[in-house]
């Protein structure tokens, strides 16, 4: 086992996740008590140069709940986590996104962008950017106190991040940098996490570890995590419900409710079948009068991925 | 010992008035704009920093045809055209170099009238070589007391924006979501920039301003990943070239061609770039880890 695997292994304890906010779990708890929604998405159509990308989207995220937004390549989950934050204005509709029992000065959301360009030039250690998570919209140079330390290595640590944070950011992998990008948005306890595509620069194993350390956090400190990927497989083990994009439309519920083949190929507007081999699910475009094909781009086919 | 600092500091360096006012304002002048200069590289800004520079060249000029201090021209069309810029969209990834382009285009057709009319109406022959290449050794100490004031300024600006500067600089959208104004902020950070180059185009010169704002803040990237350290890196060698290029510009009074000395702005700038070069040495990047250390996957 090399250094990383210990540090990822270490990482995944769960006493380190939970030792790192108590603050969050008495407010998560709480939560609880009440159930109430952690986000709402009433009615949300976007237009981008005059075409809908969006058409009335609904749903709901509950207190601790973790959900999957899956969709493929330009289903729009990127425009509906940007209107979800409010960098986007929608065309209709509105998001409730509810932030109460906060404490003082923790935003309510945090947000892993799908890209962010990190310049090897850049003077930024990775403890840095995880820091600007904490405190990044003060005035003045930030002081370099104990207690400020200890949070941000706590923090990488709990992502598996602690053997790279002291070296630059844009010098990392794309699945260190995720990491990082990742304790960047969870160290100021934001009640909501939105993750854009966290999973696509991962290899089998970190993709695993990531969606395990995020379930943990979900449920240990009742954040409401909204995450999306192209792909549901990784998720299903810790999914409690989904969000499945396709034709501008989306359908929600449980993984069960949602990915079946009534419910599908209404959304998708064409008949697709849903297939369970070996615990995947795999979704397949077809009519019975040829070769069925997993269902790629708003419906249209795409080739078969070599693991079929 | 003595004999050989005498050859370096000629005698009377520090005795004479010029230079002492020099040393101060143009010390100041390096250190903003060598922390301003940071937050420009990394925010990718330095077009619009160049433009600014050469847009003070138009109130610089503009201020000589009116006969009051350049200074006023050049901070005062700086905070204009920054002004105008953001309007124009430079946060738009794309806006930002049609938009500082722009304004750049029009600014510089003005310098061009003005320096015109400055060398034919009026007789201030030497406003357009001290608008263009700087006059670090004819600042009066009044002006040397309002370039102290604004520099304060400019440095208060960024240090308190240092962190929203920061993040909005790795993206936007983070720092949108993470509650910074990020317009605002923009918008503050090129006013503090235009600041920056209009106090050193007094100094080092209008078309050579960009160079104290890039160069000291491009050498300091390669000598820490620290953003801290690197800020204060960055002031401190803009400060270093400064000082030498005084320095040097004092002692090349003695030099052929002689009896002329040579312009101070050109050893700033030659200073600049040099320290530029030798960080680039593969030894630099390595000592302060600029290249990434894989130590660690080794085990
Ligand atoms: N600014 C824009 N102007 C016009 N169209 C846009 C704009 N941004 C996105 N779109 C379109 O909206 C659709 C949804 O884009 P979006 O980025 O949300 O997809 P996505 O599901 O995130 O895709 P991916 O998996 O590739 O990231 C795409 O067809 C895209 O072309
Ligand atoms: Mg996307």
């Amino acid at each position: 086992m090399t250094d990383l695997d210990e540090e990822a292994a270490t990482s995944l304890d769960a006493g380190t996740v939970a030792s790192l906010s108590g603050a969050a779990m008495t407010a998560g708890q709480h939560l609880t008590g009440t159930g109430g929604d952690a986000l709402t998405v009433d009615g949300i159509s976007v237009r981008l140069a005059g075409r809908e990308v969006l058409r009335d989207i609904h749903f709901t995220v509950r207190a601790g709940e973790f959900v999957g937004l899956i969709g493929s390549n330009g289903a729009g989950k990127t425009t509906l986590l940007r209107v979800i934050l409010g960098l986007q204005q929608p065309s209709a509709g509105v998001v409730r996104i509810d932030g109460a029992d906060r404490p003082r000065h923790a935003p309510a959301v945090g947000y892993v962008p799908q890209k962010v360009l990190l310049d090897p030039d850049m003077p930024l250690r990775a403890r840095d950017l995880v820091g600007l998570g904490l405190d990044g919209n003060r005035l003045g140079i930030p002081l370099p106190t104990r207690r400020r330390r200890q949070l941000i290595d706590e923090m990488l640590r709990a992502v598996g991040a602690g053997l790279f944070g002291d070296e630059r950011v844009g010098n990392l992998s794309g699945g260190e940098q995720q990491r990082v990008l990742i304790a960047h948005a969870l160290i100021s306890r934001p009640r909501l996490l939105l993750l854009d595509e966290p999973l696509a620069n991962l290899d089998i194993r970190s993709e695993q570890e990531i969606v395990e350390l995020l379930a943990r956090v979900a449920r240990e400190q009742q954040i409401s995590v909204l995450l999306s990927a192209h792909e549901m497989n990784p998720l299903l083990p810790v999914m409690d419900r989904i969000v499945y994009l396709a034709a501008g439309r989306a359908a929600s519920g449980t993984t069960d409710e949602v990915v079946r083949t009534e419910v599908l190929s209404k959304l998708y507007g064409q008949h697709v079948d849903v297939i369970h081999v070996h615990g995947r699910i795999l979704v397949v475009a077809g009519r019975g009068d040829g070769p069925a094909e997993p269902v790629g781009e708003d419906g249209a086919h795409c080739a078969v991925p070599d693991w079929l | 010992m003595t004999h050989l600092l005498r050859m370096i500091v000629e005698p009377g360096f520090f005795g004479n008035a010029p230079v002492r006012v020099a040393l101060l304002a143009g010390g100041v002048v390096a250190l903003v704009s060598g922390v301003v200069g940071m937050f420009t590289v990394l925010r990718g800004q330095a077009f619009a920093g160049h433009a600014l520079a050469d847009i003070g060249a138009t109130g610089g000029s503009g201020a000589f045809l009116a006969g009051i201090n350049p200074l006023w021209g050049f901070v005062g069309i700086g905070v204009v055209a920054a002004g105008i810029m953001e309007m124009i969209g430079i946060r738009r990834p794309r806006g930002r170099d049609v938009a500082t382009g722009i304004v750049l285009g029009a600014g510089l057709g003005l310098a061009a009238l003005f320096l015109y009319w400055d060398a034919t109406f009026s007789n201030t022959t030497g406003a357009t070589i001290s608008v263009l290449f700087g006059s670090m050794f004819v600042i009066s100490g009044s002006t040397a007391g309002v370039i102290v004031v604004f520099s304060l300024l400019a440095l208060t600006v960024v240090g308190l924006l240092y962190r929203p500067l920061l993040l909005s600089s790795v993206s936007t959208d983070m720092a949108t979501v993470r509650g910074v104004p990020v317009r605002i902020t923009g918008l503050l950070y090129l006013l503090a920039m235009a600041v920056a180059v209009s106090l050193a185009a007094l100094t080092i010169g209008a078309i050579l301003s960009t160079a104290l704002l890039v160069g000291p803040a491009a050498t300091a990237l390669r000598l820490t990943s620290k953003t801290g350290l690197a800020v204060l890196w960055s002031g401190l060698i803009g400060i270093a070239a400064t000082w030498l290029g005084i320095l040097l510009a004092y002692d090349s009074f003695y030099w052929p061609p002689a009896q002329h000395g040579w312009p101070v702005s050109f050893f700033v700038v030659t200073l600049v770039f040099v320290f530029y070069l030798l960080a680039q040495l593969p030894a630099v990047g390595r000592l302060s880890g600029a290249r990434a250390r894989r130590a660690r996957n080794g085990g």
